[in-house]
């Protein structure tokens, strides 16, 4: 394949990875501007959704599509459940103090883990996609007789890649309308801005931590649902989101979904094509770098109005 | 007894007592005391920055692979005797500790945490990237023939456990003297009130990178030691689960004590030598007991030590 | 020969957007003196000590200490020429025994000398009297122990000049003249610059009166002159002055 067919394939798993990371990202976002706490094991509520999801799947059985849709709909909610639980047990007895709960969700990142390793097993197994139609793509040349299109061999992409990046701004457009139109959304928010206060007008903090707990922890299994038929489910699979969650958060800035939402794009982009036309190690070295300097030099981000 | 003879003695008993383990313990456990001395000094630098200054690195594996790896390099790429190799070692973690301190400590709190990690990141990436030479995840090992000084050959029982022994109690006494000095009782104001301190007139930048550069450089020396004495380098002694082991060491132990750190590093590999024996899901119990002691031990063992009866503990 | 005037700042001016939390104050410290820092609330009196004593950075002006012009300084350097700062809201060192938290303030400048620097420690405790609280943790202190450390954090460090932020803020009347006696004991070797709210106080310890009002410097004199300015007091009572 040429170059441009490259780099338009390069794109389309680029939009892939924003896509899923775009979900994460919002999930650890969101907690991280509510509750102000850094949740560590942000990935491993990833990797639970994507393991759970396998699990569903494969009790239910028979059509791919069936395990799927049934997925979709318990797993996020499950994943929201521990997480909330997590909250309950442990970060309200902590009461938030952001050093301790570092540690402590260090050590939940650990107990997720491993027990997902005790009890699903160290194999990494696929979830069958419910729809996996291939399509050609078309690339536009300049022939002997004008611009000609044409459609070069291995510039494909399935139909189910098409739909997640369709679902997740879907969800991202519910998101959005949730927090910025309903009474849930506005409480999630003016406890963001100002805790005591909001506690003062009659808004049950304690519960709307373990709600806004229990969906970042939804989203990020929410991604890992979708992205599951294109991976495989893997008890480690939770690193790396976790790691590119945080970068899209800092660098998108705290307190500003809109920057959540383009840098998820740009880094998800760049991590796509500099991982199709260079090394992923490469790639992962660069977002890394990146992160630590732009916390240095500009904490703040591309929009968010408060440092980290 | 006043408090300095009280510190003295509880020092040296600690020395004592291990120098008397190894006539004492069977050779399973003799090799496993050296090991547990060698990352006791990896804790021991982490507590300076963590438990005296309360700055929390999620990144000290970058200095302790630094450690490792310019050892390493250095004997296996380089062919240089043990002594120049671990001098370039320690001073490659302890320029590493300048470089990313510098940048790092412009950044405060959850900042300083996720910077430290981001760079401990990078830099096991690019061992990774380069794994022509560093061998990345598998890693390499440093021959027996390599690991000897004067003719002294470091790799018996014995000369490990020797070796191991002098190293840890050279820094652990380095330590406490540092610790009960004015620059360790700097390092506490910071950590009590860092504002404060500045107003009493103490440059508190300039004493917070002077602590990371000790803590780090401790770290490289762990890293060397451990290249040197066990004979491998690897790649996932630079990844981010070695940069939580010391939290967990010293959180257990006592964060801010000069004896916690032997303390946590002891208790945490036997219980992981234990169920490892299990499960080989063991890190479970890693996290199990992070959670355990945020809930209800937060100063660890030596630190409840400290509270509730020994209170001139440094 | 020391100069008349201790500390000077000329065109001193912090604006937050366009806000003037100050605005060009040309203000003299005389040495040796107590100087009181008056004025209604939001006169921009916190702001001021804080671009003396560097913990704020000015938006135009400079401050000059000892003659120097000090401007660019941080803060620990301008402590370290003889500063001292006591907050208004207290901030001592929370897990720390009271001796440790006086040790650590003389510590700065006889570290070096362990008996001078013992020495020095025990007089502090001695002189405000927490001898005997000293192996109390300070988190522990009531309200106004914890104050009176505050200032012997400050004393420890034999200050030439000793700013106090509100230093009788929320104090017993005993523990507010025992404040004032301090503070008389102490003028003839240190410059004191309070920021008061409590007239009696300013009233019993002040030889000089510096007025703020909305970030301008509005009067200057005695006491008693300070109070009879009819600008001062509407600033105060908020009626329009007659011009």
């Amino acid at each position: 394949m040429d170059f441009g067919p490259h780099l338009m394939l390069a794109f389309i798993e680029g939009a892939v990875i924003s896509a899923i990371l775009v979900l994460t990202a919002m999930g650890l976002s969101i907690v991280f501007g509510v509750m102000r706490v850094v949740n560590v094991a942000h990935g491993e509520f990833f990797m639970l959704g994507a393991v759970l999801a396998w699990a569903v799947t494969v009790t239910i059985g028979g059509h791919p599509a069936l395990g799927f849709v049934a997925a979709l709909a318990i797993v996020p909610v499950l994943v929201g459940c521990i997480a909330a639980g997590v909250d309950r047990l442990i970060l309200k007895r902590i009461n938030y103090d952001v050093d301790r709960t570092i540690v402590a969700t260090i050590g939940v990142l650990y107990i997720v883990q491993q027990s997902t390793l005790m009890l699903y097993g160290p194999e990494a197994r696929p979830v069958e996609a419910p729809f996996n139609t291939r399509l050609a793509l078309p690339w536009v040349e300049l022939g002997e007789n004008g611009f000609q299109m044409i459609w070069p061999w291995g510039l494909s992409v399935t139909s189910y890649k098409l739909f997640v990046i369709f679902a997740a701004i879907a969800v991202l457009g519910v998101l959005w309308l949730v927090l910025t139109r309903t009474k849930v959304g506005l409480i999630m928010r003016a406890t963001q801005q100002d805790r005591d206060m909001a506690q003062a007008f009659g808004v049950p903090v304690a519960q709307v931590y373990s709600w806004v707990f229990g969906l970042g922890a939804g989203l990020a299994a929410l991604g890992a649902v979708l992205v599951v038929p294109i991976q495989q489910a893997h008890y480690l699979m939770g690193g790396d989101p976790l790691l590119l969650a945080f970068i899209v958060v800092i660098i998108g800035g705290l307190g500003s979904l809109p920057g959540t939402v383009i840098a998820a794009v740009l880094i998800g982009m760049s991590d796509g094509i500099i991982s199709v036309f260079f090394s992923p190690t490469l790639a992962k070295i660069i977002a890394t770098l990146l992160v630590a300097l732009v916390l240095v030099f500009r904490p703040q981000g591309l929009m968010g109005r408060i440092a980290v | 007894m006043t408090t300095q003879s009280k510190s003295i003695t509880l020092h040296l008993g600690v020395l004592a007592v291990l120098a008397v383990l190894f006539f004492v313990l069977p050779a399973y456990h003799v090799g496993a005391f050296s090991r547990i001395m060698v990352l006791a000094i990896y804790a021991i630098g982490f507590n300076l920055l963590f438990g005296y200054t309360g700055l929390l690195s999620l990144g000290h594996a970058m200095f302790f692979a630094a450690g490792m790896y310019g050892f390493g390099l250095s004997v296996n790429l380089g062919g240089l005797p043990v002594i120049p190799a671990f001098a370039i070692a320690v001073a490659t973690a302890g320029l590493l500790a300048v470089g990313a301190g510098y940048l790092a400590l412009r950044t405060i709190g959850v900042a300083f945490m996720i910077v430290t990690l981001m760079f401990a990141q990078t830099v096991y990436l690019v061992i990774l990237y380069f794994g022509e030479y560093t061998r990345g995840d598998e890693g390499f090992i440093v021959q027996q023939a390599q690991r000897s000084i004067a003719g002294i050959d470091l790799t018996s029982e014995t000369a490990r456990y020797a070796t191991a022994f002098i190293l840890f109690a050279l820094c652990f006494l380095v330590m406490a003297r540092l610790v009960q000095s004015p620059f360790g009782r700097r390092l506490v104001a910071i950590r009590e009130n860092e504002e404060r301190a500045r107003m009493l007139g103490y440059d508190v930048g300039r004493l917070k990178l002077q602590a990371l550069v000790v803590s780090g450089t401790v770290s490289g020396v762990a890293g060397a030691a451990y290249a040197l004495l066990f004979g491998y380098v690897g790649a996932s002694f630079a990844a981010v689960h070695y940069s939580i082991f010391p939290l967990l060491w010293v959180l257990l132990g006592g964060a801010g004590t000069t004896i916690g750190p032997l303390i946590g590093v002891m208790f945490m590999f036997y219980l992981i030598d234990f169920s490892s024996g299990l499960t080989n899901a063991y890190m479970l119990v890693a996290g199990v007991a992070l959670v355990l002691i945020t809930l209800f031990a937060p100063h660890g063992l030596a630190g409840v030590l400290r509270k509730k009866v020994f209170k001139w503990l440094p | 020969m020391a100069a008349v005037n201790i500390l000077e700042t000329r065109g001193l001016t912090k604006s937050y957007g366009g806000v003037h939390a100050n605005k060009d104050v040309d203000f003299v410290l005389p040495r040796n003196k107590i100087t009181a820092l008056i004025g209604p609330n939001g006169a921009g009196k916190s702001t001021f000590v804080g671009m003396v004593s560097g913990r704020t950075l000015p938006t135009r002006g400079t401050v000059h200490f000892e003659g120097q012009d000090i401007s660019a300084l941080p803060a620990h350097k301008r402590m370290q020429l003889g500063m001292a700062y006591t907050f208004q809201i207290t901030s001592i060192f929370p897990g720390l025994s009271v001796e440790d938290n006086v040790s650590l303030a003389a510590g700065r400048k006889l570290a070096h000398d362990k008996a001078a620097h013992a020495a020095k420690t025990v007089a502090v405790l001695e002189k405000i009297g927490l001898s005997d609280r000293r192996d109390q943790i300070a988190s522990d202190l009531s309200y106004g122990h914890r104050r009176v450390l505050e200032i012997a954090l400050g004393l420890a460090q034999d200050p030439k000049l000793f700013i106090l932020d509100e230093p009788t803020q929320g104090l017993a009347e005993g523990e507010v003249d025992a404040f004032v006696t301090l503070m008389r004991g102490l003028a003839k070797d240190t410059t004191i610059l309070l920021i008061e709210h409590n007239m009696r106080v300013v009233a019993d310890t002040a030889d000089h009166v510096t007025v703020l009002d909305q970030g301008r410097l509005l009067a200057s004199g005695s006491f008693d002159e300070v109070q009879a300015n009819t600008a001062v007091q509407s600033a105060y009572l908020g009626t329009p002055a007659n011009v």
